[in-house]
């Protein structure tokens, strides 16, 4: 596998990405809290499309933004990239991050920047490096999810479903290790969601990128090779489907 | 700009783009900057002109040295002093000349009705009291009684009584019960306190003034020998004169002596330095305004950029960016309109507004750290981008 593996966080490449061993997670202080997560143990293998199903309600946010570094772990441990990430520092989540790939439900673009300046900024992020060209590596990008008609639009000129691909863009052209989504199609039509996650998988198996995804999209369910199922909190089913 | 930028910052120029892409706030938002910065250089301007206005009447003086009543803060303002002063001054070594100056304020009726306040100094025609030639050449004219030469740039006065006097034609008017005539004209140039000036000899002053004594002055101007050392000779003269009732000063002391005052200690200074306050503040709100406006419009990109990996400076560089694009866009039409409202105010007023080349430099210098600042109460909003909140 043609995989870059960036080192910055010190990720050890035989670890597996992402290893969950009893993380809890709660919300609110003393009187009020309530738990939303209960001993989750999870392993996830390098390159695989793993989606995560569950009633509304059910955690699958609050798992996918502890692994992100996006909420701070608080009880249990997640080592991600090799980095225990339960007591990192703040610098640190930050740096981790940078490792990662986020597509949100709704596409986030910055209405003030052109496709282009978009996805540029999944590259400026990680500094100048004179071995990269931005504007290339984002128009190659943007070309591999079939925009290279539409560089230079602003969002506001694109369709939900291409606003989703540019999303799809900045997510990848960073070459994250791990790619985060949450519901990344709930917003689009049945044709253009599919069209998305065809192209996150494609790309995901051609660059080594573990995709963790949540969805309630019955078909993309087809195109995972992990389904993990979440219930208040617990996981109560891990299947490999075969076709 | 933007590719300009780009190189500059070694990122692309999100405030800029955020900022031209809407155009309606950019515009509000520029149009703010330079309201304030307009605000700012009229006070400045006003305060420019008072503290020229002041120093005019100064420099046209014929002195090195300034003796006035020991309670004096401005021209007008002290009280006479003993002619004696004189004597004593000029027993001093190294003094070459000491004449009394004598000073009040004169009415004139216009011939519509209204009244004009000049300040009218009365001098002794056989001194050279003045630096001003016009007066010089014509000291022997105004040794008649009731002869007065008059300021040409005073304000609110008919052009033809100037265009007369040049022509040769003098000019009668009524005053304190009696008949003056304008035999000539000098340039001094009004302020705050007056509108201009007369130039009287000592005689006509004491005939319209009776209640004045010739041996009261209101100053008395020195002039040393030639080398003679300035603070030297100051010192020499306050060992020489009592100063219980005298004030011994070099003109610049003078000058500064009644600017500060007039500044600080008079309502039109403090007037102008609270509107440069005022404009300061305004600018501050306006840009804050927008500003923060912008945070809380893009908190969602903020969240997402945070969630890709940006650090937390990287959003302040973000509303800097936009404080500083926003102070210099709206310096350039503040700087250009102010200097055409001084043409128009200098015009209508009279006053001395002049805009010097540090001015501009200063008031830019203040909008960025104004925009500056503003920035940076508004970058506080910037906690509310919690990436977390995204999905
Ligand atoms: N910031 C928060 N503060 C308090 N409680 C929270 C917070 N975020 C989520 N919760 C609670 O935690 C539980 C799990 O929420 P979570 O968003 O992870 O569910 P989900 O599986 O993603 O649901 P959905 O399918 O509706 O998105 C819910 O009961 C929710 O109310
Ligand atoms: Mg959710």
């Amino acid at each position: 596998m043609a995989t870059i593996v960036r080192n910055n966080v010190g990720s050890t490449v035989r670890e597996p990405p992402i290893d969950i061993q009893g993380l809890n997670h709660s919300f609110g202080s003393s009187e009020i809290r309530i738990q939303v997560l209960f001993d989750i143990n999870l392993t996830m293998r390098r390159g695989e499309l793993t989606v995560l199903l569950g009633a509304s309600g059910s955690g699958k946010t609050t798992l996918l933004t502890l692994i992100g570094c996006l909420r701070r772990v608080e009880e249990g441990s997640v080592r991600l990239l090799g980095n225990e990430l339960n007591g990192a520092s703040e610098n640190m989540l930050v740096q981790s991050r940078r490792s990662l790939g986020f597509i949100f439900q709704a596409h986030n673009l910055h209405e003030s920047l052109t496709a282009m300046q978009n996805v540029r900024m999944g590259l400026e992020v990680h500094g100048r490096d004179a071995t990269r060209n931005w504007e290339k590596s984002a128009e190659h990008l943007l070309t591999l999810v079939g925009l290279s008609d539409r560089l230079h639009y602003l969002p506001g000129s694109l369709s939900g479903g291409q606003k989703q691909r540019v999303a799809v863009a900045r997510a990848l052209v960073g070459n994250p290790d791990i790619v985060f989504a949450d519901e990344p199609t709930a917003a689009l039509d049945k044709v253009s969601g599919l069209q998305v996650v065809n192209m996150l998988k494609q790309l995901g198996k051609k660059r080594g990128t573990t995709t963790l995804m949540v969805t309630h999209d019955n078909r993309i369910l087809d195109l995972a090779d992990r389904i993990i199922t979440l219930d208040e909190g617990r996981i109560i089913g891990d299947e490999r489907p075969t076709y | 700009m933007t590719a300009f930028l780009t190189n500059l910052l070694g990122r692309l120029p999100i405030g800029w783009l955020q900022l031209v892409h809407n155009k309606a706030r950019l515009a509000a938002a520029i149009a703010g900057v330079a309201f304030a910065n307009i605000l700012i250089f009229m006070q400045l301007g006003f305060q420019g002109a008072l503290i020229e206005s002041i120093r005019l009447p100064y420099i046209a003086m014929n002195a090195d040295i300034i003796i006035s009543g020991s309670d004096v803060n401005t021209m007008a303002d002290g009280s006479p002093l003993p002619r004696q002063r004189m004597f004593e001054a000029l027993s001093v070594p190294g003094v070459a000349t000491a004449t009394p100056f004598y000073l009040a304020k004169l009415d004139w009726k216009q011939s519509d009705g209204s009244e004009r306040s000049l300040d009218i100094f009365g001098i002794d025609p056989s001194a050279k009291t003045f630096k001003l030639d016009e007066v010089n050449s014509s000291l022997d004219r105004i040794t008649l009684l009731d002869r007065a030469m008059i300021d040409r740039e005073t304000r609110n006065v008919s052009k033809v009584i100037f265009e007369d006097l040049n022509a040769g034609k003098p000019y009668i008017f009524e005053t304190r019960g009696r008949t003056l005539t304008i035999i000539g004209t000098f340039a001094i140039g009004g302020g705050f306190s007056t509108d201009g000036y007369f130039i009287v000899s000592d005689q006509t002053f004491l005939k319209l003034f009776p209640q004045r004594s010739s041996g009261a002055p209101n100053h008395i101007l020195v002039t040393l020998e030639n080398g003679q050392n300035l603070d030297t000779m100051v010192k020499r003269l306050q060992a020489r004169i009592p100063t219980y009732d005298a004030l011994v000063q070099t003109v610049d002391q003078a000058v500064t002596r009644d600017q500060r005052f007039q500044t600080t200690q008079k309502p039109v200074g403090l007037i102008f330095g609270f509107g440069v306050a005022i404009g300061i503040l305004v600018g501050i709100i306006i840009v804050y305004q927008v500003l923060s406006t912008d945070v809380a419009d893009h908190l969602r990109e903020y969240a997402t950029f945070k969630a890709i990996g940006y650090p937390s400076r990287f959003f302040l560089g973000i509303v800097f960016e936009e404080a500083f694009v926003l102070a210099l866009f709206g310096f350039i039409p503040g700087v250009f309109i102010s200097i055409g409202l001084y043409a128009v105010v200098s015009n209508v007023t009279g006053l001395p507004i002049t805009m010097p080349l540090s001015r501009p430099l200063l008031v830019l210098i203040g909008t960025f750290v104004m925009c500056g600042l503003s920035g940076a109460i508004a970058t506080r909003r910037l906690a509310n981008a919690n990436p977390a909140d995204l999905f």
